[in-house]
């Protein structure tokens, strides 16, 4: 058959040598290349003890914000959920009742909201795609776990504590804000 | 029969159509949105001017065009008319405006609104709307109303198009329901409160355009495009039985009426079926119904209907024929 490269080459099953037959040298300059990595600068960190620096605008574990009253922003709009590639995030809408206004912001809320950390790839779309500003990604990791059902981050765990508000201003960098306000990079025909 | 060309197609229709029911005949982008006017709906349209259209040639005996854009669901189609739709940036500004004045008062919650995704106006405003609000006075709001147990009433929704008033007129004797009041301040009502139990009111709620109608067994329930629509048929005393089941799993969560490309319900249905047949068992399913690839509603569903014709492997001629498959031996 014709090459297409012309850089094929034919394999050859020759006899090996008698030095070749002992496979000494050949393990002796396999470990003189593992010698020389005990010398070099490593490559890995202690992770816990040692942190990387990562950067402003990190993709990590969410947060559902409340807004400046303390209730829930979100509504279950169902939008971050279509916009998530990874198919990461479900949600059960529920109507608020007279007196729940201080819990909610609006008429219509998530009564349950997860988000399968398995499944997630980070990626902030659902943050994009918020009407409501109330998903955030943060620069906080998701932490590891031995069984499956852990990943799964409920509400208990993904709305803000009413008295720690999770700082999310880093990721709203000036371009962000400037970004939202141009209509034509939104999904809008003209 | 007049011969009409509208931005560029041209076709004969039968004395008396309307230039938007010749543009519907014609088909594809160039048909006018509406939002009032409903082909089964008597005396329906000339409300809200979402399908004005430009007429600019006004017939063959009389080519003079008509002076300012006109309802295109109300004006009846001339011999030798010349219409402008999609190919006239003027007419498309002129929309843009109507859409602008038919938010005016509108809240745009799509987000908490259960309309959201099967939603006319939520199209319109993508289409046309302006991000921001040129409107900065206060907007009108209403208190949501329970008409009967089945159906909300949100006000503050409304476009006022009349079809639920239609719907009443028409299709339930005995009419408790329509308009009060005058221009900014009129608004729908039923007559006496919580007295609409004819059985085909449920019908309001597919032909409001908007989410001011709502069907209270659904509310909040689920996003539309989270539910699986499949058209189902029963036994029905009362309507033809034709309808479409949401379903997440073997769990009905809604029922409505089937409805065609533009959004109008083909079968009336009547309330037993929409509101207290939500059992899988209640319904003979025939099949995913055809969402348009454009929807929402279509985003996640992997399945369309069958095509009526499966080509047989004897009717695909990329086999030589001395090859060809011979089912008797
Ligand atoms: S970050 Fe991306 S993958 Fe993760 S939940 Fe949001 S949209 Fe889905
Ligand atoms: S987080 Fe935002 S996008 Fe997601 S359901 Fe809540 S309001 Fe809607
Ligand atoms: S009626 Fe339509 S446009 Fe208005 S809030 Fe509901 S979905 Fe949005
Ligand atoms: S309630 Fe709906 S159908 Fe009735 S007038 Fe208002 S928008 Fe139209
Ligand atoms: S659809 Fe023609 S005026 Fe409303």
């Amino acid at each position: 058959m014709q090459s297409l490269t012309n850089r094929s080459k034919v394999v050859v099953k020759k006899e090996m040598t008698w030095m070749e037959k002992i496979y000494l040298p050949a393990i002796l300059g396999g470990l003189k290349i593992t010698l020389k990595h005990f010398f070099r600068k490593k490559v890995t960190i202690n992770y816990p003890e040692e942190k990387r620096d990562i950067a402003a605008v990190y993709r990590g574990l969410h947060v559902l914000k409340r807004d400046e009253n303390g209730a829930e922003r979100c509504t279950a709009c169902g939008l971050c959920a279509v916009a998530c590639p990874a198919e990461a995030i479900t949600m059960i809408a529920a109507e608020r009742k007279g007196g729940e206004e201080k819990l909610y912001r609006e008429e219509k809320y998530a009564s349950t909201y997860e988000i399968n950390m398995l499944r997630c790839i980070f990626c902030g779309l659902c943050e994009e795609a918020c009407p409501k500003e109330a998903i955030f990604l943060t620069d906080q990791l998701v932490p590891t776990f031995r069984d499956r059902a852990d990943f799964i981050y409920g509400k208990d765990k993904l709305v803000e504590p009413k008295d720690a508000p999770v700082d999310i201003s880093k990721r709203q960098t000036a371009e962000v804000k400037e970004f939202k306000t141009h209509k034509q990079y939104t999904h809008n025909k003209l | 029969m007049p011969k009409v060309t509208i931005d560029g197609h041209s076709i004969e229709v039968p004395d008396g159509t309307t230039i938007l029911e010749a543009a519907r005949k014609i088909g594809g982008k160039i048909v006018p949105p509406a939002m009032c006017y409903y082909s089964t709906l008597k005396t329906s349209g000339g409300y809200c001017r979402t399908c004005i259209v430009k007429v600019s040639k006004g017939s063959e005996r009389d080519p003079r065009p008509m002076p300012k854009p006109v309802a295109s669901c109300r004006t009846t189609v001339m011999d030798g008319m010349e219409v402008e739709n999609i190919t006239s940036p003027d007419l498309m500004e002129a929309r843009a405006g109507v859409v602008e004045f038919l938010l005016i008062n509108h809240p745009l919650d799509c987000p908490i609104c259960d309309q959201a995704g099967e939603c006319h106006l939520q199209d319109l405003s993508y289409e046309h709307g302006l991000s921001k609000s040129r409107y900065e006075f206060e907007r009108r709001t209403f208190e949501k109303i329970d008409i009967g147990e089945k159906i909300k009433l949100h006000m503050t929704r409304c476009i006022l198009c009349y079809r639920c008033v239609k719907v009443a007129d028409q299709l339930c004797d005995g009419r408790v329901h329509g308009v009060i009041n005058r221009g900014d301040v009129s608004e729908i009502s039923t007559y006496i409160k919580n007295v609409v139990d004819n059985d085909f009111s449920g019908n309001m709620i597919d032909v409001c355009p908007v989410g001011a109608l709502t069907d209270r067994t659904f509310r909040f329930k689920s996003r539309v495009w989270n539910v699986n629509p499949v058209d189902a048929h029963r036994d029905c005393k009362k309507c033809a039985g034709k309808v479409m089941l949401w379903q997440k799993g073997p769990e009905v969560f809604r029922v409505t009426g089937r409805k065609d490309t533009y959004g109008e319900v083909i079968d009336w249905i009547c309330n037993e079926c929409r509101f207290d047949k939500k059992q899988t068992s209640d319904w003979v399913i025939e099949g995913p119904s055809n969402i348009e690839r454009t929807s929402v509603i279509s985003q996640n569903h992997y399945t369309l209907p069958e095509p009526a014709h499966k080509p047989l492997l004897n009717d695909v001629k990329i086999v030589p024929d001395h090859y060809q498959i011979d089912n008797k031996k």
